[in-house]
């Protein structure tokens, strides 16, 4: 039985604070109508976010929630979760949060494969601090500390999380919406840690110093630049330049890390000979 | 079991904190190694497990303790332990926990300093930083021991603190103290105070998260307890949310020093020996107290009025007590491992009432007796 994606907000809360054009409500209403379809209880799921524009979108959203500091939101929420293990745990971040000064927590949560979902608003830009190039940054982009246009690589992100040990990888975009909500479906359903990239719009901070119009010429970008990861499978390397490949990138079985825990602590607790682990049966 | 307690054992003063803090409850610890706190983690990652508790090596300082956050949001009583450099790397997030009112421990083992410095040597140089190492007015509270018992005894009133004041406790101890190792006898565990944080009277529907409780502390819900709000380092309201009112600021920033300055009898710790009648007082904490008792004691044995007072509660500063010290005093001496960071405080507390002096050393070795008893001859 799905509901109005307004009784999941903390309406008294709008207007949001984000601008004209910004990605972020799309990529907001694709998450809500995923927990919706999937009717996880606002009682028992956590949503964090770090610090920026997408980070922000926690205050608005009615669960328990943690706004934390910069880059930091996945070790504040890899000890909810190991906590609690019960309790849903999704994080809010962004392009700059997560790889930048994130980036060492994103690997290493990857790495424990520990059942988070990582909803990542990728707009290749700090928007909230004025348009500073991010490890997102397409190169030869111009930002506010890139007047003369970006030399540095960018990061695959969703390839370096695949890499690190994610169980779970999608892409999408703010034009692909059905596509964007079926992955964070999976990325929550996934028991161990998922990845969501979702490629969104900063015409403010990105878009108008790169020649690009308007949000909506934005994403018509988007999808004009998408190919499908089936798709993409049959195109070369050099066909490939430039695009975005979207739909679910990795999927793989492996130990998540809470679980494991939890065995650890009956394995030690049946060599103690202490307390019983398994439930007694009968009186 | 309880005979062998009896008994006592020996002990040291790491173990000490990683048992005193279970036995107050700690069931999450996350950290990373750093030298010479290690051993705390090494002990936390073989006994929480035994006791259906968690245990996370975390890929450094910063995450250890934005971990420990999270966890006590989820209700578990939280613990992570550190040196110098690690405890740099978590100022960041111990002021998250001061302004989002997350209870929390962190220990400091200190070691000589700055930077790297002598990874295995003493110093109490992290005492200013434990005060003042996060940006911004905020509270703290920090206990210092200076025995291997006073550190089981300390690791609990930590916990309690955190957990009663919402607040983050630094428990600092030098390498000496951490290292050392005692005979000690622990009390039974159902001799033990154990606080626990005070949760909502109200239901759901009418809980405000920021609103003052007891002592000025607001009840807290933990995290998937069915009391859905929202915790933020940003400036915030009664409700939770982010507001950049300079009103709301003002009454937010003063409510959280507050709740530790409207309770300082519950909170200041301290020892003293002597005190009636001295003229010279030795003021010291951590292993330097220890030195410190050995001086006083051999200057009474001499006939001269010396005494020892100890703060066990290093912040808060205990004021009144050592201005009340300072008008019976002729000389206040305070040692201590670093350049005179404490004495600074004990200057600005006792102004015109009596001499301060200290006996200040960074040479990365404990100061010996004899250094301070040279002391006191020098001021007699």
């Amino acid at each position: 039985m799905t509901r109005e994606l307004d009784s999941y907000l903390r309406m008294d809360k709008f207007p949001h604070m984000w601008c004209p054009g910004c990605g972020n409500g799309i990529v907001l209403r694709s998450l809500l109508q995923a927990i919706n379809e999937l009717e996880l209880d606002q009682d028992r799921t956590v949503i964090v976010g770090g610090i920026g524009c997408s980070s922000r979108a926690v205050g608005y959203l009615d669960f328990n929630t943690l706004h934390t500091t910069h880059g930091r939101a996945l070790a504040y929420a890899t000890g909810i979760k190991l906590a609690r293990p019960e309790l849903n745990v999704i994080v809010i971040t962004g392009d700059g949060d997560a790889t930048a000064i994130g980036g060492n927590h994103f690997i290493h949560a990857a790495r424990r494969n520990i059942d988070l979902t990582v909803l990542l608003f990728n707009n290749n830009i700090y928007g909230m601090t004025g348009g500073q190039y991010s490890p997102l940054t397409p190169a030869n982009s111009k930002a506010t500390t890139a007047p003369y246009g970006t030399i540095e690589p960018s990061f695959d992100i969703s390839e370096l999380a695949r890499s690190a040990g994610a169980s779970y990888v999608g892409r999408g975009t703010t034009y692909h919406t059905g596509l964007l909500k079926g992955l964070i479906k999976s990325g929550i359903e996934n028991k161990g840690f998922s990845l969501v990239e979702a490629v969104a719009a900063c015409p403010t901070a990105f878009g108008r110093r790169n020649k690009m119009k308007g949000g909506a010429d934005m994403i018509m970008w988007q999808k004009e630049n998408a190919v499908n990861i089936k798709k993409a499978a049959q195109m070369s390397p050099e066909e490939l330049e430039g695009k975005i490949v979207v739909g679910e990138l990795h999927k793989q079985e492996a130990p998540e890390y809470t679980a494991m825990y939890d065995n650890l602590i009956a394995r030690v607790m049946q060599q103690a000979g202490g307390g019983s682990v398994t439930p007694l049966k009968g009186n | 079991m309880s005979n062998v307690l009896e008994m006592g054992r020996l002990m040291q003063g790491n173990e000490a904190v990683a048992e005193g803090a279970l036995a107050a409850g700690v069931r999450f610890f996350a950290g990373y190694p750093i030298t010479p706190s290690t051993e705390i983690a090494e002990i936390m990652s073989n006994k929480l497990p035994q006791v259906g508790g968690k245990f996370i090596q975390m890929e450094d300082e910063i995450a250890s303790i934005a971990a420990i956050i999270g966890a006590s949001l989820a209700g578990l009583k939280s613990l992570t332990a550190t040196s110098g450099p690690g405890f740099s790397l978590m100022q960041e997030n111990l002021g998250f926990a001061a302004m989002a009112e997350v209870p929390c421990v962190i220990v400091n083992v200190q070691r000589s300093g700055p930077s790297t410095g002598m990874p295995t040597a003493p110093a109490q140089g992290d005492v200013m930083q434990s005060r003042w190492g996060t940006h911004g007015d905020h509270p703290v509270i920090v206990l210092s021991p200076s025995s291997v018992r006073e550190a089981y005894d300390l690791a609990v009133k930590s916990v309690n603190l955190a957990e009663e004041y919402r607040v983050p406790v630094i428990l600092l101890l030098d390498e000496v103290v951490g290292h050392l190792r005692e005979k000690v006898v622990l009390p039974a565990q159902e001799q033990i105070d154990v606080l626990n944080r005070q949760g909502p009277e109200t239901p759901p529907e009418s809980f405000i998260p920021y609103t003052s409780g007891a002592k000025g502390v607001p009840p807290m819900a933990n995290f998937g307890d069915g009391y859905r709000h929202h915790v933020t380092g940003l400036a915030h309201d009664e409700t939770g949310a982010p507001n950049n009112s300079p009103v709301v600021a003002e009454e937010l920033i003063h409510r959280l020093h507050n709740k530790i300055s409207d309770n300082l009898a519950d909170i200041i710790i301290d020892d003293s020996r002597f005190l009636d009648d001295a003229e010279i007082i030795v003021l010291a904490y951590g292993s330097t107290a220890r030195s410190a008792r050995h001086a006083v004691k051999e200057a009474r044995r001499q006939g001269l009025k010396a005494g020892l007072y100890r703060p066990l509660t290093l912040w808060p500063f205990p004021e009144q007590k050592v201005l009340e010290i300072a008008k019976k005093a002729k000389t206040i001496i305070v040692p201590e491992m670093n350049m005179g960071q404490y004495r600074l405080e004990v200057e600005r507390v006792v102004g015109k009432h009596c001499q301060v002096k200290g006996v200040n050393r960074v040479h990365g070795e404990l100061i010996k007796p004899g250094e301070i008893y040279d002391t006191i001859l020098e001021v007699v």
